[in-house]
């Protein structure tokens, strides 16, 4: 049996005259010991997802399992069983890092030293600064230490709302491997993010936007559906470039990322034609070479459609 | 247990960390009395006063005597004609002026019968009223003295009596009003404000996704401020009755229970509000208009139920402070027992119980 089973879900918000459909029918399942990551932008979803998963929100159609317990009716069950880590920073910002932990471990009926060796690896981390008050933390720090009282009472399924928001490229790589570990401990974990490249770093997606899952897939599986030709560019004027490019008959979509432009070309344009075009337009140290898609591209690919 | 008891330890890491509010919750209450009991009393105290003598008989001079014996009064001037009254408040300084007419102890004599003219300076009208009061109970006191030594049956005779506060203290009234005022504060106040704090913050939504049940929560946010009061319910009675002098009249026992009692209506009061907002500000304006107005305006401590019209008399009957304060002064000041009081006790505790009850069923155990 799958550990999260989402059925249909549907959540809107407001009243009659101006009604804000959050979730318009969304399904997806979690196998047990899986790292399953919801990839979207902001406004995507995400977070009405996990409150009405984690008990919190009523669906306004649909169901929902976890653990085989309905996120209706045996609300009480599921909130014994799950670990909820919320996007925004939700612990005691005037406690101590040590009392903050305490407290968690107490409210779940646990003790810190009952379940340590879960949580030793983050918490050897946040271990120097135990007795400074949380409100005080790094942002990387406090995500650590929110991860610890999720875990302290050794959930069957962790559901993580974009934790890695606002943490800088150090401590997310940090956080993903903790993730992985948790993983290995065989726990159920779904993770949402707004970041593309942390979706190759989970077992399985779902790719979100305005409400709707697009794709549904291992990341390997994600990147293997897109077919188009794809090429890198870059000149001395990367604004004007995209604009040329688009105007060029036979390409599809042009958009930056990182330091290169992404350009998807019909199959008959190759990258010597894309060169000479830019060059006829009059840019200067032009790079044009074929690129293999990464999960943004199908994002923006999946998007289109 | 245990869980129960870590959360309790929380709730006093909160106040105990927040300093500047655990100073406002200790020492509004001390502030509160002593402004109540000094800075606003009615009372007046060695008023200067001055006497325009027209007789200069033996009983002008006793009364006058007796006037100025009264720790009232101060007999400032003698003012020796009728404009010299109008001077005298122009200057500023008196506050009344006794004016006895010609052949006073005469007419008392012959006629039984005499007058005495008290004009009061009514720019504040209180002063001026609670002066002549006071003057006119010298007054007759000392015509009830007279009375009685000369035996003589004509005398008009007024009954004059200040009942439960003889000396027309003014502390004695407020005492009561302070404590229903501050529990309903430091109660309603802050309970509702650290519940919806939780819930702004965020830490609300993942004590939700917790085996936690909410009566546990709700208790847990209770019983701090539960500790609180009583710390302020005693140092409102040790401030009043060793500072003010006010007496406790009746049962200590009964009156501690009583102020409990209501404590725990305002902290279901408290809850109430917090399960029906989400943001602090909103909490705390309920909190005050809807509730700390009426309790200062419709309890009757500062003016008196009986003078208001119906409907708010029928309203202020919903006022949980108006039966905590009938009960409090009830026993403070005129010591009567839970005989006296166990209806509007009865009441209170209806109120207690249904509020609770609402409270509790009203505890959301989702975010929306």
């Amino acid at each position: 049996m799958s550990a999260i089973i989402a059925n249909n879900l549907v959540k809107t918000y407001g009243k009659k005259k101006d009604v804000m459909t959050a979730l318009h029918g969304i399904s997806f399942n979690v196998e047990k010991g899986e790292l399953f990551g919801i990839i979207g932008p902001d406004g995507a979803g995400k977070t009405s997802l996990f409150r009405i998963l984690t008990t919190l929100l009523l669906p306004d159609g649909g169901n929902a399992t976890v653990n085989g317990y309905d996120v209706v009716k045996d609300y009480r069950a599921i909130r014994q069983q799950v670990g909820y880590m919320p996007g925004r920073f939700s612990l005691y910002q005037d406690l101590t890092v040590a009392e903050n932990l305490e407290f968690f471990a107490t409210i779940f009926n646990t003790s810190i030293a009952e379940h340590y060796d879960l949580v030793r690896d983050i918490y050897v981390q946040i271990e120097p600064f135990k007795d400074r008050r949380a409100g005080k933390l790094s942002g990387g720090m406090k995500q650590k230490l929110a991860l610890c009282c999720a875990l302290i009472h050794e959930p069957s399924v962790l559901f993580l709302d974009e934790p890695t928001t606002g943490v800088d490229a150090v401590s997310r790589k940090e956080f993903w491997e903790m993730l992985r570990g948790l993983k290995e401990r065989g726990i159920t974990i779904l993770v949402s993010t707004p970041y593309m490249d942390e979706a190759s770093l989970c077992d399985r997606v779902a790719l979100i936007q305005n409400g709707g899952i697009m794709s549904i897939n291992s990341p390997e599986g994600i990147i293997a559906s897109f077919q188009k030709p794809l090429f890198a560019a870059r000149t001395s004027r990367m604004l004007n470039m995209q604009q040329d490019l688009l105007q060029l008959e036979g390409v599809e979509e042009c958009y930056l990322c990182g330091e290169y432009s992404h350009v998807v070309v019909k199959p008959a344009l190759d990258a010597a034609q894309l060169d000479s075009y830019l060059r006829n337009k009059g840019h200067e140290a032009v790079e044009v070479k074929p690129v293999a898609p990464n999960i943004e591209d199908c994002f923006m690919d999946l998007m289109k459609n | 247990m245990k869980q129960f008891l870590s959360f309790v330890k929380k709730e006093f890491y909160h106040i105990r960390r927040d300093k500047r509010t655990l100073f406002i919750l200790l020492g509004m209450p001390v502030m509160q009395i002593l402004i109540f009991g000094f800075a606003l009393t009615n009372e007046v105290k060695n008023a200067k006063i001055a006497v325009l003598d027209n007789s200069k008989d033996a009983s002008t001079l006793a009364l006058s005597s007796q006037l100025e014996a009264s720790r009232y009064f101060d007999i400032a001037q003698e003012l020796h004609s009728q404009a010299d009254i109008e001077k005298a408040f122009r200057a500023g300084k008196i506050k009344l002026v006794v004016v006895f007419p010609q052949q006073f102890d005469q007419d008392l004599s012959h006629f039984n019968k005499s007058q005495i003219q008290l004009i009061a300076d009514a720019s504040d009208p209180n002063v001026a009223t609670t002066l002549t009061n006071y003057a006119t109970a010298v007054i007759m006191d000392y015509q009830n003295r007279i009375t009685n030594e000369r035996k003589l049956p004509y005398t008009i005779k007024t009954e004059y009596r200040m009942l439960y506060n003889p000396q027309l203290k003014g502390a004695y009234t407020f005492v009561p009003g302070v404590m229903a005022m501050v529990l309903m504060l430091v109660c309603t106040l802050m309970t509702a404000i650290t519940i919806v704090r939780e819930k702004e913050t965020g830490t609300m939504e993942v004590m939700l996704v917790s085996p936690v049940r909410p009566l546990k929560i709700i208790v847990a946010k209770a019983v701090p401020y539960l500790l609180l009061s009583i710390i302020n319910i005693t140092s409102i009675l040790l401030l009043s009755v060793f500072v003010l002098d006010v007496p406790i009249r009746g049962s200590l026992a009964l009156l501690v229970f009583e102020s409990i009692l209501f404590t725990i209506t305002s902290l279901a009061l408290g809850l109430l509000i917090s399960s029906a907002t989400n943001s602090q500000q909103t909490a705390m304006f309920i909190s005050l208009t809807g509730l700390f107005l009426p309790t200062v305006m419709l309890s009757g401590f500062m003016f008196p139920i009986e003078n208001m019209p119906l409907p708010l008399r029928v309203i202020s009957n919903v006022v949980p402070a108006k039966w905590y304060y009938h009960i409090a002064s009830s026993v403070m000041i005129k010591g009567l027992g839970l005989a006296a009081v166990w209806k509007e006790t009865l009441i209170l505790t209806g109120m207690t119980v249904f509020l609770l009850a609402v409270a509790i069923r009203k505890f959301k155990i989702r975010l929306a």
